[in-house]
């Protein structure tokens, strides 16, 4: 039996597709996920991501265990509202989740984790408070939901939908967040376009989906979804790292604060510089798809595609690849897609943001 | 479900229509487009070539996955359809206008096997 988002009947209502995705019953898209895409970067789109699952951390000991817990460093957040991306690691270096901690007060962080990981996270998160004897309250709040609104004219629509809500979220700055009313609006995303995430009560997310196509926001599904973080450059938890990889082997040692004398999990692990790195490829060619696990040849050895699709803004095929440390940008390498070897261009990701092309030929 | 009467099928998924001299166009069911997905590339066989019945002749790969198009019966590659390898989508759009690739088979006998619409919708009512 699959878990259900407050929103299920409101996908069925549109002749949504559903899908399994990690034991919630998902729209993989509501007819075309191309057009879904592009509705995302030319104009307003919108995602219900509940399945995601927002973890409520509060105590005195709050700031002093996310010190410890997280790879990237909570002492960055100093004003309410501001928010972190952040690497959840086990001490072998591995990442458990990616997340984002919001600091809401002294007392007081929310953690968003991934769907498929949230139990995982949640007895880590336990048991690592248990050991340390640290004093916080660790809260999965199930009776929340939450939308992901996304494309250059989402905020404004938003606006429009939620009463109170420009007074509350107009100011805020990228990857910060307000109340406003029952609502908690976040200035973050997973498309790398402008928008807002909205984490209400349950039993407000039907009327709030409901504004939101009024206002002519267009609903979207996780084929989208992943068509635009990808282009985004944005890693995607199970796919381009697991616990079998370290963040410095994923693209993701921007997160990771080595610098301060902090001490956190998985810290010990991270002392060597990694064997291999992750890299943005763009097939040369039009035809042929790039898909995770495909064999890449390159002039410093073998590596592999970590996520691969089709890109709808560059008309072609584009993946993150995770290949031998040293194959830089305008590198050519060789991709084994189905019983052929492609030819396929290094880049540095992001491939698009804010609706630009940045990878040109 | 759409499934017109006039054309055959494959148990693959393909329409068949028998023209008046003798060759069959062949496409991809509207209930094939629908569960790829959006297509982004099709690769259409060379015209000439020879193929057995069953035998996989084509590629249509959505965002989602590839699959394979076979031959719904033996026989050569008559002609194919260039409009489709670089407007994909017009498949999604419209399954049996957009055909694939024509041939002209070996052996009109084995065209007798194909389903009828009935027995295709059979096999996709259950699916």
């Amino acid at each position: 039996m699959l878990k259900q988002t407050p929103l299920n009947a409101a996908h069925r209502a549109a002749g949504a597709k559903l899908v399994d995705f990690g034991g919630w019953e998902m729209p993989v898209s509501y007819g075309s996920q191309i057009e879904e895409h592009h509705a995302v970067r030319r104009d307003a789109g919108m995602f219900d991501v509940s399945h995601m699952l927002a973890v409520d951390l509060t105590g005195a000991d709050a700031r002093a265990y996310l010190r410890y817990a997280l790879a990237n460093n909570v002492d960055k957040l100093t004003k309410p509202g501001k928010a972190l991306y952040s690497c959840l690691l086990n001490p072998q270096g591995g990442v458990l989740d990616d997340l984002i901690v919001y600091f809401m007060r002294d007392d007081w962080f929310r953690i968003v984790v991934n769907a498929a990981t949230a139990d995982k996270d949640l007895a880590w998160f336990d048991s690592l408070a248990a050991q340390r004897g640290s004093a916080v309250s660790i809260a999965p709040r199930r009776d929340l939901a939450m939308v992901a609104v996304q494309g250059p004219h989402a905020r404004e629509k938003v606006w429009q939908a939620l009463p109170g809500s420009r007074e509350a979220s107009e100011g805020l700055k990228p990857f910060f967040a307000a109340q406003a009313g029952e609502a908690l609006i976040g200035r973050t995303g997973y498309t790398g376009e402008d928008g807002f995430e909205i984490t209400l009560p349950a039993t407000l997310a039907v009327p709030l989906w409901k504004a939101l196509v009024a206002a002519g926001v267009r609903p979207c599904g996780l084929g989208a979804r992943d068509t635009l973080r990808l282009e985004a450059g944005m890693n995607l938890y199970g796919q381009d790292m697991t616990e079998r990889e370290t963040p410095l082997e994923s693209g993701l040692a921007w997160t990771v604060d080595l610098m301060s004398a902090r001490d956190f999990v998985g810290k010990a692990a991270l002392a060597n510089p990694p064997q291999r790195t992750q890299v943005g490829l763009v097939l040369a060619d039009k035809g042929g798809v790039l898909r995770s696990h495909q064999k890449v040849a390159t002039a410093m050895g073998a590596g592999e595609v970590t996520s691969g699709t089709f890109s709808p803004t560059l008309g072609r095929s584009i993946a993150l690849a995770r290949l031998p440390a040293g194959v830089t940008p305008e590198a050519r390498v060789e991709v084994e897609v189905r019983d052929k070897k492609l030819a396929a261009r290094v880049v540095k990701p992001p491939f698009v943001r804010n609706g630009e092309v940045l990878v040109k030929d | 479900m759409n499934v017109p009467a006039e054309l055959r099928y494959t148990e693959s998924h393909e329409w068949v229509r028998t023209e008046s001299d003798g060759t069959i166009t062949v496409g991809i069911t509207d209930h094939a487009q629908e569960a790829l997905g959006d297509l982004v590339f099709i690769e259409l066989p060379e015209v000439g070539r020879r193929v057995e019945a069953g035998e996989a002749i084509a590629v249509v790969e959505s965002v989602k996955a590839a699959s394979d198009v076979y031959a719904p019966v033996g026989g050569e590659v008559a002609a194919v359809n260039s409009s489709v390898v670089d407007a994909p989508e017009k498949v999604n759009a419209d399954a049996y206008a957009n055909w694939l690739y024509k041939l002209k088979p070996a052996n009109a006998a084995e065209l007798a096997k194909l389903l009828d619409a009935s027995g295709y919708t059979k096999i996709v009512g259950e699916a």
